[in-house]
C-alpha cells in the first residue's frame, strides 16, 4: 500500500492506494496522519478512491485516525470511498460518524 | 495444502503473513465455484477476518500453534472450517459494535462483518481444546 501527502492550502490531503489490513497496511495511515498531526496540520482528508482492499482492521484504523484527529483538535474526512468501504462503513453505523465526499473541492471547503 | 475429493484443507502457523495465502486459496475457490466478484469478496474477507482471529486472540500469534483452513465446495454450498489451538471464547461475551458506547472502537468488528455476509456462523469449543468457527455460504445466495 501507498500514501502520497498533498496540501492544498491549509488542507492535507492523503490518497491512499493498496491494501489497508492489519499490520503493514494500518501502520502506515496510523503514522501518516500522526506526522500531518506533528507538523501542526489539522485539517485531513483521506482519500479512499485507490484502497482496493480493506478489512476489519483497516476500518478499526479509519475509525482510530478519526479520534486521534478529532481529539487533537483537527478534523478527519474521507474521500472517494469505494462501494465495498462504503458497505462496511454503513452496515457498522460509521456512515453516521464520518463526513463522507465524493468530490475534492466539496470536501476541501467543508473545513 | 491437502486436497480430497470437494475438500480443501490448509494448515499455516500463527503467523499473519499467511493471510494473503489464505485469500488466494479462498479467492480461488469461490471464483471456480462461480460466485460473482462480489460474493466472492465478501467471503474472502469473512475468511481472512476468522483466521486473523485465531491467529491473534486464539492462538496468541504463538507459532507453535496451527490454524487449520478446511473448505469443503458442493454444488449447493461452501462450508468453511477454522480451527485455531487457543482457549476459545464465549461468543454471547462479545460486545456489539452497533452500540453506541462501540462504535468508535478501533476493533471488535470483524466476528460482526462474517456474520454479516455469510449465510450462517457457528463458534464451537473443540473438547481437544481450540475454537472452530464453521461459515457457511450458499451458491444461490450468489
Amino acid at each position: 500500500m501507498k500514501i502520497e501527502t498533498r496540501t492544498v492550502g491549509d488542507v492535507h490531503i492523503l490518497d491512499v492506494s493498496g491494501k489497508i489490513t492489519l499490520g503493514e497496511g494500518t501502520m502506515a495511515v496510523r503514522n501518516t496522519v500522526r506526522d500531518v498531526l506533528k507538523n501542526g496540520g489539522k485539517k485531513i482528508v483521506l482519500n479512499l478512491a485507490d484502497v482496493n482492499y480493506i478489512d476489519s482492521s483497516g476500518i478499526g484504523e479509519l475509525v482510530s485516525s478519526y479520534t486521534t484527529v478529532t481529539n487533537q483538535g483537527g478534523k478527519l474526512k474521507l474521500l472517494n470511498l469505494t462501494k465495498k468501504i462504503q458497505e462496511l462503513l454503513a452496515i457498522t453505523k460509521l456512515l453516521t460518524v464520518f463526513s463522507v465526499y465524493d468530490n475534492e473541492q466539496q470536501a476541501i471547503s467543508s473545513f | 495444502m491437502v486436497t480430497t475429493d470437494n475438500t480443501i484443507e490448509v494448515s499455516i502457523g500463527s503467523a499473519l503473513e499467511y493471510l494473503d495465502l489464505v485469500q488466494l486459496v479462498t479467492d480461488c475457490i469461490t471464483r471456480f465455484m462461480g460466485f460473482d466478484e462480489d460474493c466472492s469478496h465478501w467471503i474472502g474477507m469473512s475468511v481472512r477476518e476468522s483466521v486473523t482471529n485465531a491467529i491473534q486472540h486464539g492462538n496468541k500469534l504463538d507459532q507453535s500453534k496451527k490454524v487449520d483452513i478446511r473448505f469443503e465446495v458442493s454444488p449447493e454450498q461452501l462450508d468453511v472450517y477454522v480451527t485455531d489451538q487457543g482457549n476459545g471464547f464465549h461468543i454471547e461475551d462479545l460486545p456489539s459494535p452497533l452500540d453506541p458506547e462501540n462504535l468508535l472502537k478501533p476493533s471488535g468488528r470483524g466476528i460482526f462483518y462474517i456474520r454479516s455476509f455469510m449465510d450462517s456462523v457457528e463458534f464451537r469449543k473443540l473438547s481437544r481444546g481450540g475454537m472452530e468457527v464453521h461459515m457457511v455460504k450458499r451458491v444461490s445466495s450468489n
